[in-house]
């Protein structure tokens, strides 16, 4: 009996697929929508924790109820635990958008899940910041897909109780991991192999590199073989960022890479938690708010990408996350919620975020123009972090 | 009684300590829905009622408890349909493949749900279904059908056939000794099965994450939800602790209807 | 038991049968079609939705990935994913570790649940063997999800294990302990393991521990010799919950062991977008548990189930 159904079977899931041909490749001649029509009703969201707050940890913070009310859209969100989980929702298609940070924003235009967008259909995309506008990974031969979030550091956070001397580098998780043998938190996601990279930038300058998320073989295996000190020091590895407030609320955990999200909500607490970028400069994310090519509901979409570049929605969403605002009229309105908000940011101090390296996606062609270099994939990336996790 | 004294105290003992062991987890996070801190530490800070105010004005939660009734009324019913058509065709036919059909239904709970959740989600995508609460049933029904089908086939093996047999003899078609003879007689069955069945879809998050669409929650997946959300931490004790408190009825119910003895019957 | 009393005299034909009825009375005559009408359903609902399901996802496993944007191209066949299993020794490690962990869980149910089982079964009295059977059955209502969150309260830091061991001198566990995961598991499955070994217990007539004991065999010996083979069937069906789920969970063992299981890689490749290795890591479950059932039947458990 199985025997014949197997080929009936194939024939029709081959049939409807190619019925559905075609779904990918509508990337090539993209016309973005010219003018925002009237709201579908629905929006679905792949957002990283904290991005859509409708006042449900604190009444203050609620910029999507305004948002319903003034446009009928029904906000549904998902968080994404890394860049690596957001792209693989997105090519699930049941979502409108996503706020991507640099890793999944060249995959997702490269793979044609990101829309086009004319950036003059938003009110408030003229104020926002000159050096966010037309980034590389955001923005390809001259069209845009998507507008800024917000941008931020991944900090070195500790427990002043339990480390004494506040520390100026990472050194205290690599080098000194063994000190706090079982109560380090690490992020975990492949792309925290840029951490280890970016430490040997500064340690091991014979490596040569240059970029921590473009490695060679050698410069690839020597980030995994730190990675791998740090691992026999038995880290407990976050992926939702509640787990890792709740074990450093505890004291199971007394020092590790986090966002300034937690330490925000742990200080709330008046947990003894303290948070610094260290010297050596570190990773941190630009994020895009971008439109899935075939969203169910791209006018929703697109009064939402306006709204969060809104003074008022800009300055309550980087203010609660702990990142930087995105343009002047938003910095003026964080004041009210956070005076010096933006000042402490660094959200109008180019200099500032040269020390912070974005989360961007590993390539073969290590993302330059150079013929002779080859850098590890993606692929690669993932496939030693899950060994290191594995094993 | 055959089992000397002593033995008879250990496992009393024995019993104890298991039941002990199965309470615990659940009396803490019961106290913990009364603690006034956000923070789950021990010992708890004081006494409160206003998590339950808060539960109860949380229209998220209203709306996933209507989400999971449903899921779990659609699922039953799919399953109670077709594992007594199963079951009947099982012990009133003898044919050739009878014995592996048994085997067939078991897989969908023995094979762990992550397969069931990624194989359902693949077609689903691959056949351009959306997702939401019918997709949530198909899955939820594929596994719960083997309840309604051992319940059943428990019931119908234990059926004397006589009274079928005098219902044929008196006259009476195939749907009529069916509906006057047969389904009465598997009724606490049908219950039972369909009581645990909708017990297991009102509880199952791993093959529900993987079919429901981004718009739909259902019970736990707003509980894996709220988890996240440290303010809404304390909610979800509340939410449990009421869960536990009102599953004691049906449970009873269940256990009244089948009489204590129930043999082969599932619970 | 009580069922041949409600059963009341059949309805005589009406005198001008409906189409149904005649329908029905062809039935009766039909035997053939009555079966197939009956097994239609659940067999089509089976097969379309369930086995055509899982084809499809392994049928992805033979799948090609697009290096870059990790977009899977369907048709393109490529074994990247088989490849990938073989030659990283991870993956035998996550399995070697995740069956062990689920060999583990299910002796310790067993071993758990063997007394309370035989108390509830044989020596409580009928009111507190139905107290009890509501006691164990009422852990399977509590959702799955807060059972897993009441243990991270009790394993972490400033939990309740840390407050009563504290005094003496016992740190907390906290959250990365494998030991966690054998501990947390046990007790998510243990009423899976209770019922059907009770079940079984109660199916064992008295008259056979009688005619055991006026043998002159000692109880050790009645419950070695008669009790335990006659329940084993029972043991073993409890069994197929206990190992299966263990297999197959990937949230436990991250949130109470920050372990990586079976499932977890599975999960994960599948959140990763990388269905391939995700659909071709499936095929271990599938055939572990495959294997196992079968196993299963030969000792008689899908008569307890």
């Amino acid at each position: 009996m199985r025997h014949l159904r197997i080929p009936v079977l194939f024939s029709a899931v081959a049939l409807l697929l190619a019925a559905c041909g075609g779904q990918g490749s509508g990337s090539t001649g993209p016309t973005p929508i010219a003018e925002i029509g009237d709201g579908e009703g629905e929006l679905n969201l792949i957002i990283w924790a904290g991005y859509a707050e409708s006042g449900e940890t604190d009444a203050a913070y609620d910029w999507v109820t305004p948002f319903e009310d003034e446009t009928g859209c029904q906000v549904n969100t998902t968080n994404m635990t890394d860049s690596n989980n957001g792209v693989s929702l997105m090519q699930s298609g049941e979502y409108d958008g996503i706020s991507a940070s640099g890793d999944a924003t060249t995959r997702l235009i490269a793979s044609g899940l990101a829309a086009p967008v004319n950036t003059d259909v938003f009110e408030n995309y003229d104020a926002v910041f000159d050096d966010l506008k037309n980034l590389p990974h955001n923005t390809v031969d001259g069209v845009n897909y998507g507008v800024p979030h917000g941008r931020g550091p991944n900090l070195l956070a500790w427990n002043t109780e339990e480390v004494t001397s506040a520390p100026t580098s990472w050194e205290p998780i690599w080098e000194g991991g063994a000190d706090y043998a079982g109560r380090i938190s690490i992020y975990d996601s492949s792309i925290f192999i840029a951490d280890a990279a970016l430490h040997l930038m500064a340690t091991q300058p014979d490596l040569g590199i240059t970029d921590p998320y473009q490695l060679n073989q050698e410069q690839f295996d020597a980030s995994v073989a730190l990675l791998e000190e740090l691992d026999a020091n038995d880290p407990l590895y976050w992926s939702d960022f509640n787990d890792q407030i709740s074990s450093y609320a505890s004291g199971d955990v007394v020092i590790g890479t986090t966002w300034p999200y937690q330490v925000n909500l742990l200080q709330a607490e008046s947990a003894p938690i303290e948070a610094t970028l260290p010297e050596e400069g570190t990773t941190g994310w630009s994020d895009t708010w971008m439109m899935y090519s075939e969203a169910e509901h791209p006018n929703c979409m697109l009064m939402w990408m306006d709204h969060m570049m809104s003074p008022e929605a800009n300055a309550q969403a980087t203010v609660w996350f702990g990142e930087a605002a995105t343009s002047e009229p938003a910095c003026e309105a964080a004041e009210a919620l956070s005076p010096g908000h933006c000042e402490s940011q660094h959200a109008d101090d180019p200099g500032y975020w040269e020390n912070v390296w974005y989360w961007s996606t590993p390539q073969e062609d290590c993302a330059d123009d150079d013929p002779d270099t080859t850098c590890v994939t993606q692929e690669d990336w993932v496939d030693a972090w899950t060994s290191l996790r594995g094993a | 009684m055959t089992e000397p004294r002593w033995v008879r105290i250990g496992l009393a003992v024995a019993s104890g300590g298991v039941l002990v062991f199965l309470y615990l987890p659940l009396v803490i996070l019961a106290i913990y829905a009364f603690n006034p801190s956000r923070l789950q530490a021990w010992p708890p800070t004081g006494l409160t009622l206003h998590w339950f105010a808060e539960a109860a004005a949380n229209p998220g939660l209203r709306a996933a408890i209507v989400n999971s009734l449903i899921a779990g009324a659609g699922a039953t019913g799919v399953a109670l349909v077709l594992g007594t058509a199963a079951a009947l065709a099982v012990q009133r036919f003898t044919f050739f493949g009878r014995e592996t059909i048994s085997f067939l239904f078991v897989l969908p709970i023995a094979l762990p749900g992550v397969v069931t959740g990624i194989a359902l989600r693949t077609t689903f995508q691959t056949l351009d279904v959306d997702f939401g609460l019918a997709t949530i049933i198909v899955g939820h029904a594929t596994f719960c059908i083997v309840i309604a089908y051992n319940n059943v086939i428990a019931r119908l093996r234990r059926l004397p056939r006589t009274p079928e047999e005098a219902s044929a003899d008196l006259g009476a078609d195939t749907w009529t000794t069916f509906r006057r003879i047969t389904l009465p007689a598997m009724g606490t069955a049908l219950l039972s099965g369909g009581l645990l069945a909708f017990a297991l879809s009102f509880d199952e998050i791993i093959v529900t994450n993987f079919t429901a669409g981004p718009g739909t929650q259902t019970i736990p997946m707003w509980i894996l939800a709220a988890i996240q959300r440290p303010a809404e931490v304390p909610v979800v004790n509340v939410v449990a602790f009421v869960l536990i408190l009102l599953s004691a009825i049906p449970v009873y119910l269940a256990q009244r209807i089948a009489g204590g003895a129930t043999g082969g019957g599932r619970y | 038991m009580t069922t041949a009393s409600s059963v009341s005299a059949p309805e005589t034909p009406t005198p001008q049968p409906g189409r149904l009825r005649r329908f029905a009375a062809w039935l009766h005559l039909h035997k053939r079609v009555q079966r197939n009408l009956l097994l239609g359903g659940p067999l089509t609902w089976m097969v379309v939705a369930y086995f055509g399901s899982l084809f499809i996802l392994l049928l992805g496993a033979f799948w090609d990935r697009d290096p870059f944007t990790g977009q899977v191209q369907p048709f393109a066949w490529s074994l990247d994913a088989f490849e990938s299993l073989i030659t990283n020794p991870v993956y035998l490690t996550i399995a070697v570790r995740t069956i062990t962990i689920a060999a583990a869980v299910t002796v310790t149910d067993a071993i758990l649940a063997v007394p309370i089982a035989y108390y509830m079964a044989r020596i409580a009295t009928p009111r507190v063997r139905q107290l009890m059977v509501v006691a164990v059955l009422m852990p399977l209502w509590a959702a799955y999800l807060v059972k897993v969150y009441a243990w991270r309260t009790i394993l972490q830091g400033n939990g309740f294990l840390e407050w009563a061991l504290g005094p003496f001198g016992v740190d907390a566990p906290g959250l990365g302990q494998i030991l966690n995961a054998w501990v947390v598991l046990s007790y998510l499955w243990l009423p899976y393991m209770i019922l059907p070994i009770f079940a079984g217990l109660e199916r064992i007539p008295n008259s056979l521990h009688e005619a055991s004991a006026d043998l002159g065999a000692r109880a050790g010996i009645t419950f070695r010799r008669v009790t335990l083979p006659l329940v084993f069937p029972a043991l073993v069906a409890g069994s197929i919950f206990t190992f299966s789920l263990t297999l197959g969970d990937y949230i436990t063992p991250d949130l109470v062991a920050d372990a990586k299981f079976v499932g977890n890689v599975i999960y994960d490749n599948s959140s990763l977008g990388n269905l391939p290795l995700a659909a071709a890591y499936s095929l271990l479950p599938i055939v572990v548990m495959i294997g196992y059932l079968l196993v299963a039947r030969r000792l008689g458990a899908f008569d307890s189930l």
